[in-house]
């Protein structure tokens, strides 16, 4: 997937893959980020 | 002389009719009152509750890893002959329990009777009102009737749970001298809102005069920091005996409720839950010992990936104190049952925690990949616990784990507990402590 000039949502999981770590992710792929939270579902 | 637990009680309420007020269900009946009418046509009797077996085990009548030879759903099941009453404590009707948080309330704004004055809330047994509770102050809505009534649930739920610890033990509350609690409420009004101190509270409502008390808190990893705070106090000589407390939480009742309804399920999370126990020195008593040099923290630089929080509450502290991942015999994660958990798209918590942990042993070179899969038969089980985070959060496998100690057929138990400290908006942090609790010497 390329996410260069993307605008991207993300929804990270305690358990699975922080907010913060999918964010660093995304934008060091050229992406701009336009909201970030990490969810716990228990 | 060790840091031993002592003793251990494990107790539920049910509470069927304060669903309603659980923070879900409660927003959603705001907004459409027939919410009430569908949560009620999917509440459970009592004698179904107490059959369910995951709370049975939850009381000690089986043990977790039995249930994974039960075929689910586990809530069909008739469980004939299964008793309010286990080894490790007993499971309470909501009759008993608005009658405990009557006697809690110390202020008085809880009323029995069926008359429900403006503005209370009424609290139902078997669909009738049967008492009502009024706000503490007409402005403070840190003391509104709701709040009141989730901090109520908690303390009345972890008196019945230090009460059965006492019942159980044969400790005189004149011998307790310290009660930490580690629950999910927060005590306070509108200048303080999580002032605290829930721990003294129920310390008196269950006799302990003669205990000093505070709280604990780290979202669902409260109570393994307070057993750690105990046994620390208990090692250095602050206090000779201390009874770790956690009681209930009120707002996680019917959390999952749409999804139970959606599938024509009974609403699963209709049960406050509780644990106590006692942290004390001994030399010659047979119980497990908390070994205070392999507690393990997830420290604030340390990193959120997955294996950046398994290696500081695993790897780290067990290779710190010269054991490896093969030595613990039960790794004792966020219990969560999946039956509550999977039917809102919320997966199998305990399994996909066991997952990574087997997966941490094989990167460390502990087991070959092939033998994860054993590695989480042998070592982990299914998930038991009601969605009562801070209870879910490994405690509620203490008693277990000390009974198997006890007898001589358990080593080593690792509990895990984590905090999702990012959902209070101060930090985009999460939070972790593990706690090793060993047999001893002669019980292995």
């Amino acid at each position: 997937m390329n996410l260069k000039d993307k605008r991207v949502i993300v929804i990270g999981e305690r358990d699975g893959v922080s907010g913060a770590a999918i964010e660093a992710c995304v934008r060091s792929a050229g992406a701009t980020i336009l909201f970030v939270e990490t969810q716990c579902f228990v | 002389m060790t840091v031993v637990v002592s003793g251990v009680a494990n107790v539920l309420a049910h509470a069927p009719s304060l669903v309603r007020y659980g923070s879900r269900p409660l927003r959603d009946i705001k907004r459409d009152p027939t919410v009430d009418e569908q949560i009620s046509a999917r509440l459970r009797s009592f004698d179904a509750a107490c059959a369910y077996a995951p709370n049975q085990a939850y009381i000690g009548n089986g043990a977790p890893e039995d249930l994974r030879a039960r075929p689910r759903p586990w809530f069909t099941a008739k469980n004939g002959g299964a008793r309010a009453d286990g080894p490790y404590g007993r499971i309470i009707t909501e009759r008993a329990l608005i009658d405990l948080i009557a006697e809690c309330d110390r202020a008085r704004l809880v009323s029995p009777g069926a008359v429900v004055v403006k503005g209370a809330l009424p609290l139902f047994v078997d669909g009738v009102a049967a008492a009502s509770i009024v706000a503490g102050h007409e402005e403070d809505e840190a003391l509104s009737a709701s709040v009141l009534l989730e901090n109520l649930a908690s303390k009345a739920t972890g008196v019945l749970a230090l009460r059965e610890l006492l019942a159980r033990s044969g400790v005189a509350a004149s011998d307790v001298d310290f009660v930490i609690a580690g629950s999910e409420e927060a005590v306070g009004d509108r200048y303080q809102r999580g002032g605290g101190n829930i721990a003294k509270a129920i310390g008196e409502s269950a006799g302990l005069a003669r205990a000093a008390a505070h709280d604990v808190k780290s979202f669902c990893a409260s109570t393994l920091y307070a057993l750690l705070t105990a046994a620390a106090y208990v090692e250095t000589g602050i206090a000779r005996r201390v009874a770790v407390v956690a009681g209930g939480s009120l707002a996680k009742l019917g959390m999952k409720y749409r999804a139970h309804v959606a599938q024509g399920m009974p609403i699963l999370e209709d049960m406050l839950a509780g644990v106590a126990c006692f942290v004390e020195r001994a030399s010659d008593s047979g119980d497990p010992v908390i070994r205070l040099d392999a507690a393990g923290f997830h420290r604030i630089g340390d990193g959120s990936s997955q294996q950046a929080v398994l290696e500081a509450l695993i790897s780290g502290p067990l290779g710190k104190a010269g054991i490896a991942m093969t030595d613990v015999d039960r790794y004792v994660t966020e219990m969560h049952n999946p039956e509550i958990t999977e039917p809102a798209g919320s997966g199998d918590v305990p399994a996909g925690n066991y997952k990574l942990i087997a997966g941490l042993a094989a990167l460390k070179g502990v087991i070959p990949k092939a033998d994860m899969s054993r590695f989480v038969t042998e070592r982990g089980m299914p998930g038991f616990a009601p969605t009562q985070g801070h209870i879910a959060s490994a405690v509620c496998y203490l008693a277990h784990a000390r009974a198997a100690m006890r007898a001589g057929t358990m080593r080593r138990a690792l509990f895990l507990a984590k905090g999702s400290l990012f959902l209070g908006r101060l930090t985009d942090l999460s939070d972790g402590i593990s706690l090793l609790l060993e047999a001893r010497e002669g019980k292995r």
